[in-house]
């Protein structure tokens, strides 16, 4: 069994990371996601795992250095944060054309500018049709645990598509939190060594990475995407294999006293638990509100997504990010287009909160709730903006 | 002795005969880039990796589903060569350190054009050469970005006329000084830095093979003549590189951990410009006020260049 102790989420990332047996791993630091590189460095300076550790210049190369690794048959690892993710943009639907399982942490933040440190998820959504498996945790056992099966899910012969575990800047990164550290053994056995389809190596050349004209374009971009929504039933598996090992149970959509509620609230990330405690709250006063929490945000998880909100009148969606000039938060703009087709389909309110580390306590959450049940039409709104 | 001058009796012991860049590749006709390529893996033979800049070498090399490559090569972008070839030496290390590839030596090289060296490039250069990487890091230098049409790079000569700076009424070409990305590499004490042209493959060939033996970074610059770019002949690409040497504009050296050395004969005196530039299109803008302005830089930086090969010391 594995050990229950108490740790900084950002150093417990790396220290499931360090259960992996990765070969590479390339990171450069930034706010809030500096823990992370640092203690990985620890980990690698004792001796503590077999890996290299390229303390690269730029995130830039952080990602090009672990496509190049990772190339060569390697299990590569970074972590980054807003600009970093931002400057590492570029390179993201590359390693996922080139089929490259490459695994990252993305410690979420808001991106300049104004500079601001603090959480929100706009360096995502702007990576978010990168071809990458993007999923979002909501405390510190699920940045480990989603941290080892990241993985195991991107390497699968399956898939072999990169992963992005995300995790709140500071208000996951920075908590000190108990949870349980699966054993080296246990993790092993989980995850073997990786098997590369394909590696750069003379005993069998090859070229990786080639160009593509007009007539093959086209079938690598769909081949892609075919690879990233059949990544699905891969982490669905994945997940079942964990909780069957470990017995911590994960869905690529969680709900929250969903079953008989008439409006529901969709989160992303570490909010999802005050909203669960607004959810508890609500409901003692009579009302009734339930919570779905998407862990899985690429691919989007179409059928457990519809399934999780048939019935519901009002779907509330949280976006911590906004495209700006746009329909309003990204989320709530993936969720219209998949309810669009539907026959019986709930009114989805948008509200845009909680940007560049504005606090969202449980009162906040009921405060939306009014905000938005109030609303007549179906456009954006901003939550505890100042006009 | 210059060993070019007897090519039919050294080459068959020197150069491996064995092509590692196949025929059927797109290159242009005369292209210097490919020349120089070819006989860089000729010196390198198997066991290698190539991590390629986007550039003219990656877009006539590895169009899909086709490759000119007989070795394991990668393309990730423009400006990550030497990030990408970071990340492929330290797997090799790594995987051969835990049993997972054959125990067995293979060299990891980085190849960019002078845009994907000297300008978008230099930073991830900068930091593999740093952090130390064994690899060797080829610059093919066409003077221009010839991939995209012929615009001017940070490598591109003084007054060279490029579709970004063309021969103005105004202004007459290139504003600025060829940066000196060699110079940059020994300030990074570089162990092994080199200058070379495909013009000279038995000088080529032999600086590849000493900076493969560097277990650690190295560096050569190489001087690739590009008809298309530089407007001329196709047929006279090798005269060129010559010319270019010959009149002190791109002089052959190698710096042994600090230590310059030319490696080509020192002539009594350099051949006028003049011979180089009014061969090709770029320049044919040049008055000859201009053309001895060119020819004072080229006399100050073969001095400069003759200082450090007599004064210099090993470090
Ligand atoms: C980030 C980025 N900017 C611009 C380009 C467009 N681009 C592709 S190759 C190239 C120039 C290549 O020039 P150089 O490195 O000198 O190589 P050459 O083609 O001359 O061999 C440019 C500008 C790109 N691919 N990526
Ligand atoms: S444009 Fe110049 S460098 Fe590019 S392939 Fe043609 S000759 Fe070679």
């Amino acid at each position: 069994m594995g050990k229950r102790v108490g740790m900084e989420v950002a150093i417990a990332a790396a220290e499931a990371v360090a259960l992996c047996n990765i070969d590479v791993a390339a990171v450069y630091p930034i706010t809030p996601q500096s823990h992370i590189a640092e203690h990985m460095a620890d980990i690698v300076h004792d001796g503590r795992i077999d890996a290299e550790f390229i303390t690269v210049e730029s995130e830039h190369s952080a990602i090009s250095a672990c496509a190049g690794a990772s190339a060569a048959g390697a299990r590569a690892y970074t972590a980054t944060s807003s600009q970093g993710l931002m400057l590492m943009h570029e390179i993201l639907p590359i390693v996922s054309a080139m089929r490259l399982p490459v695994c990252m942490a993305n410690a979420n933040r808001a991106v300049s500018g104004p500079l601001n440190i603090w959480n929100d998820h706009s360096d995502i959504m702007p990576q978010r049709d990168s071809g990458w498996i993007c999923l979002f945790t909501e405390n510190g056992q699920e940045v480990i645990d989603l941290s080892i099966m990241s993985f195991k899910i991107a390497e699968d012969p399956e898939v072999m598509l990169p992963c992005v575990v995300n995790i709140d800047g500071f208000q996951l990164t920075h908590m000190i939190e108990p949870f349980e550290l699966p054993s080296q053994a246990e993790v092993a056995k989980f995850l073997p060594p990786r098997k590369p389809f394909a590696q750069l190596h003379p005993d069998n050349p090859i070229s990786m990475g080639c160009f593509a004209m007009p007539d093959t374009y086209a079938e690598t971009v769909k081949a892609k995407d075919v690879a990233l929504r059949g990544a699905k039933k891969v982490v669905t598996r994945v997940f079942a294999d964990w909780a069957k090992r470990f017995g911590r149970k994960y869905n690529v959509v969680e709900t929250y006293k969903a079953k008989d509620a008439d409006t529901l609230m969709l989160t992303m990330g570490s909010m999802g638990e005050t909203a669960s405690a607004a959810v508890d709250e609500m409901r003692k006063a009579g009302r009734k509100v339930g919570l779905v929490k998407l862990r899985l945000w690429r691919p989007f998880p179409v059928e457990e997504f519809k399934a999780a909100v048939a019935g519901c009148k009002t779907l509330i969606v949280m976006d911590r990010a906004l495209s700006t000039g746009g329909a309003g938060g990204p989320v709530a703009t993936d969720v219209k287009s998949v309810l669009y087709g539907e026959k019986k389909k709930p009114r989805v309110l948008n509200v845009i909160a909680g940007l560049g580390g504005r606090d969202l306590a449980v009162r906040d959450f009921e405060n939306m709730f009014d905000l938005a049940s109030k609303k007549k039409d179906e456009t954006f709104e901003f939550y505890g903006v100042r006009e | 002795m210059n060993p070019v001058q007897n090519f039919e009796i050294f080459a068959p012991k020197l150069v491996d005969r064995k092509e590692y860049f196949s025929s059927g590749h797109r290159a242009c006709q005369g292209c210097g880039e490919v020349l120089a390529l070819r006989h860089i893996l000729k010196a390198l033979g198997d066991d290698v990796v190539v991590a390629n800049a986007t550039g003219c070498m990656e877009i006539i090399s590895s169009g899909y589903p086709q490759t000119a490559w007989e070795v394991p090569y990668v393309h990730v972008a423009f400006e990550n060569a030497a990030a990408a070839a970071s990340g492929v030496e330290a797997a090799l290390k790594a995987l051969r350190r835990k049993g997972r590839i054959a125990d067995r030596y293979v060299k990891t090289i980085a190849v960019a054009g002078d845009g994907g060296t000297a300008d978008i490039g230099l930073q991830a250069l900068s930091g593999a050469m740093e952090r130390g990487h064994d690899m060797i890091f080829f610059c093919l230098d066409n003077e221009a970005y010839m991939n995209t049409g012929i615009q001017r790079s940070s490598a591109t000569p003084y007054m060279a006329a490029t579709t970004t700076s063309p021969a103005g009424q105004a202004i007459p070409g290139q504003r600025t000084q060829k940066k000196n990305v060699p110079e940059i590499m020994v300030a990074h004490r570089v162990p092994y830095v080199a200058t070379a042209c495909p013009s000279y493959p038995l000088d080529l060939i032999s600086k590849v093979k000493k900076a493969a033996a560097v277990k650690g970074p190295s560096y050569i610059h190489v001087f690739s003549m590009c008809p298309t770019g530089w407007r001329c002949a196709s047929e006279i690409t090798i005269k060129i590189g010559r010319l270019a040497v010959e009149t002190g504009v791109f002089p052959l050296y190698e710096v042994e951990r600090g230590k310059y050395r030319l490696t080509m004969e020192v002539p009594e005196k350099l051949r006028p410009v003049g011979d180089y530039l009014k061969l090709q299109g770029r320049f044919r803008h040049l008055t000859p006020s201009d053309i001895e302005k060119i020819q004072d830089q080229v006399n100050r930086e073969w001095e400069i260049l003759l200082n450090k090969v007599e004064c210099l010391q090993p470090w």
